[in-house]
């Protein structure tokens, strides 16, 4: 694990293989005693250069594979490239089929945030018993997924126009069941954290992050609205039909880690309150534009970036077409390789052990961040 | 073509590219800015600035206070290749003593350039995108642009990723290397024409000298009854 001491510093590689870094991730830190004075993150182990991929094969045949990048939420990821070839082709969406994706990107958000804070009190030492609570609930939106779309992870649900298959009354009231539980868990982990002399102590005023420099450095997600910036995509943008619901968006105080963990309890209450009015209104009808050619898909000469808010953040595609059925060019902006861009600033000045915790309250996933 | 597509967006400004153009224009002496028109059904047509006074428009645009564009959402490239273009005009010449118009088909070649797109928004006005986009003087030798990095720090790997897969050098970037690919890679993988090389995963291993070692261990000793030498391992090494 060590390599070299360099003056009084002690450069220490942390990773590639090490259970907190959710991953194949590397952090070469600088050390003074158990202080860190320089970090710099290394990146590429899961590089497949998804991008290029995505230039080689057609519009649909990119659809699967984008669940691929966060693995964690993967509804959310389709959601995002359906709304970006939908601008670039001008394709109108069903009113039951933008229901069914909201009600699908509220599940993906609430079991993302509670794993990643079972995840984060696994960081801080915790080992196992919340991860397991988490997961449990998690495991409960992962058979909704299952039965509607045949895949708990890779769901490959949405396609441009709509979705790919309707729910079953069954299945939104098994939805909905899953829903009236879940706030119960939420107060169950929120009395495990809150108050938490522990969490506390190992999260309050650590990694603080101002706005101004979480605005310049593109932050955006829970990890932005923790340093108090309201700035959140599904208000502004207002896609889908978010202008529908009722949607408060939480803010932090100070920016710290205990911000950034507290965000996802909130945020987390706020999903439960969209789907319950979702799965109240959702109206019946198709779920898939009939006009739209899913084979020999070939949108007109353009370019378009669409953009959703994402459990973790902006997610956006960017696609330029001449015409042809594959993109000219498809990038993907992931937001946890650019929340990472403040991973220095957060750590400096703080010990090794909170590096872990800091990192874990950014809530990356690898597949994303390497792409 | 105002900012803020999204129809039902309550909060947009009212302000065209044009007039971004012009009040860049003014304030910004010397800045060539030319609108990239989009003609797909997204309707995001694009600013393209000149690399010289890249860095003081971009600051402009993020400091203004009508724009506050403080928000780089996305940075990325675009490799286009060399293309012609086909273009019809048509001509009024005289066939057979009687004027005519006649369609002159004439080809266009372009030559090709990489550039960086630059999507931004403004988080204090809740606007955009205003897509800002450099291009490089070809694809060979010129591909320099200025980096952006020091008005918007997310830009930061973002550039460093342009520069892995696409090869743009950033002028003023504070930390330009490789992000994606290992440091000893010599292409650029997201460039149109990059083809794959065949001995992909061969690296230089010792495997040659430790079979030449090898053999000289089990070098054939002279045998006194003159019987054919048996090498251990020899025949295996030699096959």
């Amino acid at each position: 694990m060590t390599s070299r001491i360099e003056g009084e510093l002690l450069e220490v590689s942390m990773g590639p293989q090490h259970p907190s870094t959710h991953g194949v991730f590397r952090m070469n830190v600088a050390l003074e005693g158990e202080i860190v004075r320089k970090l710099k993150p290394v990146f590429g182990y899961l590089h497949r250069n998804h991008e290029k991929i995505g230039e080689n094969a057609s519009y649909l045949g990119s659809m699967p594979y984008t669940d691929r990048l966060d693995y964690f939420c993967s509804m959310t990821n389709n959601w995002a490239y359906a709304l970006s070839v939908e601008k670039l082709a001008g394709i109108e969406v069903p009113e039951r089929a933008e229901y069914l994706r909201i009600i699908l990107a509220e599940l993906t958000r609430l079991q993302n945030h509670a794993s990643l804070l079972g995840f984060l009190l696994n960081d801080m030492g915790a080992w196992g018993t919340p991860l397991m609570y988490a997961f449990r609930e998690r495991e409960k939106i992962l058979d909704l997924f299952e039965s509607l779309s045949g895949s708990r992870m890779m769901c490959d649900y949405m396609r441009f126009g709509g979705c790919r298959v309707d729910a079953s009354p069954e299945w939104l009231a098994r939805a909905k069941k899953i829903v009236d539980l879940f706030p119960r868990f939420i107060d169950e982990l929120e009395q495990l954290v809150v108050g938490n002399e522990v969490v506390i102590g190992r999260t309050q005023n650590v990694g603080k992050l101002s706005p101004e420099l979480a605005i310049n450095a593109g932050i955006t997600g829970p990890m932005l609205r923790a340093c108090g910036v309201n700035y959140d995509i599904r208000k502004v943008d207002r896609y889908g039909f978010y202008p529908r619901f009722k949607l408060r968006v939480p803010l932090g105080e100070h920016g710290d880690t205990y911000d950034r963990l507290m965000m996802r309890v909130l945020e987390m209450r706020e999903s439960i309150g969209i789907l319950k009015q979702a799965l109240e209104q959702i109206p019946p009808g198709p779920v898939m534009n009939p006009k739209v050619k899913i084979r020999a898909f070939r949108p007109p000469m353009g370019e378009a970036y669409g953009r959703i808010e994402g459990p973790k953040g902006e997610l956006g595609f960017y696609l330029i077409s001449d015409g042809g059925p594959n993109p000219y060019r498809y990038r993907v902006r992931p937001p946890s390789f650019i929340n990472l861009t403040v991973l220095e600033d957060l750590c400096l000045g703080h010990t090794v052990a909170d590096v872990m915790v800091i990192l874990g309250s950014i809530d990356i996933v690898m597949g994303e961040v390497d792409r | 073509m105002e900012i803020g597509q999204i129809l039902s967006s309550k909060k947009l400004i009212v302000e065209t590219l044009e007039q971004i153009k012009a009040r860049v224009e003014a304030a910004v002496s010397g800045a060539k800015i030319e609108i990239v028109q989009n003609p797909g059904p997204a309707n995001q047509p694009s600013l393209l600035i000149d690399n010289e006074h890249a860095a003081a428009v971009a600051s402009f645009l993020r400091d203004d206070p009508k724009l506050r564009l403080d928000f780089c959402s996305n940075a990325t490239g675009v490799d286009w290749l060399d293309r012609t273009v086909k273009k019809t005009v048509k001509v009024k010449t005289i066939v057979e003593g009687v004027e005519k118009e006649v369609d002159q088909s004439t080809e266009e070649k372009i030559p090709g350039y990489l550039e960086a797109v630059y999507h931004l928004y403004s988080i204090t006005h809740k606007h955009g995108p205003v897509i800002v986009r450099t291009r490089t003087a070809d694809r060979a030798d010129g591909t320099r642009l200025p980096s952006l990095t020091p008005v918007w720090r997310s830009a930061e790997f973002q550039e460093r990723e342009i520069f892995d897969l696409y090869g743009i050098r950033f002028d003023g970037h504070p930390d330009l290397r490789r992000i994606l690919m290992w440091d000893e890679f010599v292409d650029h993988p997201m460039r149109k024409d990059y083809r794959e090389p065949d001995d992909y995963e061969y690296e230089p291993t010792p495997h040659d000298d430790v079979l030449e070692r090898a053999k000289r261990h089990y070098a054939p000793r002279p045998q006194l009854d003159g019987a054919e030498n048996i090498v251990a391992g020899g025949d295996a090494l030699n096959r």
